[in-house]
């Protein structure tokens, strides 16, 4: 049976709430990492997207400067660029509609309008998608943020353990592919090669072109697409 | 040099121009397939540069630490398919116990 304008919602909703969780870890580590509560809470609203939160906040957690924070936080934001061609056909004209799509434009929005294989659930999905993800993931983020405000040494709870953690959960997916295996490898050797002498968040921003070697040394298996992690 | 408002303000600026360039900037023009492709790598390779920083790196060093043994125990997790909950709770109460032994 194809899928409803009702599954799609309850899709939504579900995937929202297993994001929300990932929101309350943000909050926890961004708190821990030294930023105030409102900030880390104004980080998920208008920069949502997780990995580069994520990515931010670590390289500021490991004695980075904001500069090289936001660098590696951008560098990982590259990909929307991508993701804002696969939708273009699946939402509408309308530029003002398209201005707000922008905010909404992340993994799990472009992974569900465009699993839809009917067009017409595709826009619906997109917004069930990114709403739920972005209600969620604000949810969790004040949660996690003042919990881990309340919280004692991040070090003595181990939270620092929680970004290798998550990085790893994120970089599962981009491990199907040859070429993704491939990048993440040749990342990982440019940063521990780099990782002992130059100042924290150049071997992120370096690791970039551990991608570019992929690209290039790595036969394509089958066409790109716009595909969510 | 330390995080502040205007910081953030650059970095949310920034995504939402990623963002809407693809959706709104580029119009219906495509990328070529090599730009797309590189853009779908660039995040594999970025994570695997922040897991061994993430865990190894202290300042410009790299160590072995308490933070070993969470990300041994945050691979396990994730071979073992947990979901992220699991696998980040685990990987925190890896490195907490053994800061707490040594």
């Amino acid at each position: 049976m194809p899928p409803t304008p009702r599954d799609v919602r309850r899709a939504a909703i579900t995937l929202g709430a297993a994001v929300g969780v990932f929101g309350i870890s943000l909050g926890v580590v961004a708190t821990g990492a030294g930023l105030s509560v409102p900030m880390v809470c104004a980080f998920s609203i208008f920069v949502f997207t997780g990995a580069t939160q994520f990515a931010t906040v670590s390289v500021l957690a490991s004695g980075g400067t904001p500069i090289a924070a936001i660098a590696s936080g951008l560098l990982l934001g590259a990909r929307h660029v991508g993701y804002g061609l696969a939708l273009h056909r699946l939402l509408p004209a309308s530029r003002r509609k398209r201005l707000l799509a922008a905010q909404f434009l992340i993994d799990e929005s472009t992974a569900m309008a465009t699993a839809q294989e009917d067009p017409a659930l595709a826009e619906g999905a997109f917004w069930w998608g990114g709403l739920s993800v972005f209600v969620c993931w604000n949810l969790g983020t004040l949660l996690g943020a003042a919990f881990g405000d309340s919280l004692g040494d991040p070090g003595d709870l181990g939270l620092d353990a929680v970004f290798p953690a998550a990085f790893l959960a994120l970089l599962v997916p981009h491990l199907r592919r040859l070429d993704g295996r491939f990048a993440a490898v040749a990342g990982a050797a440019i940063a521990l090669a780099l990782g002992s002498f130059t100042p924290p968040g150049v071997p992120i921003i370096t690791a970039g072109i551990g991608a570019l070697l992929a690209a290039r040394l790595v036969r394509a298996e089958d066409p790109p697409t716009g595909d969510a992690a | 040099m330390t995080w502040g408002w205007p910081h953030l303000a650059v970095l949310a600026l920034g995504s939402y121009a990623l963002k809407v360039t693809g959706l709104l900037a580029l119009g219906s023009r495509e990328l070529s397939a090599r730009i797309t492709r590189l853009l779908a790598l660039l995040p594999a390779a970025l994570f695997g540069a922040l897991i061994v920083i993430s865990a190894f790196g202290d300042e410009r060093s790299l160590v072995f630490d308490a933070r070993t043994a969470g990300l041994a125990v945050a691979g396990l997790a994730v071979w073992r398919r947990a979901n992220f909950v699991v696998v980040v709770v685990a990987a925190a109460a890896a490195t907490a116990t053994v800061r707490a032994l040594s």
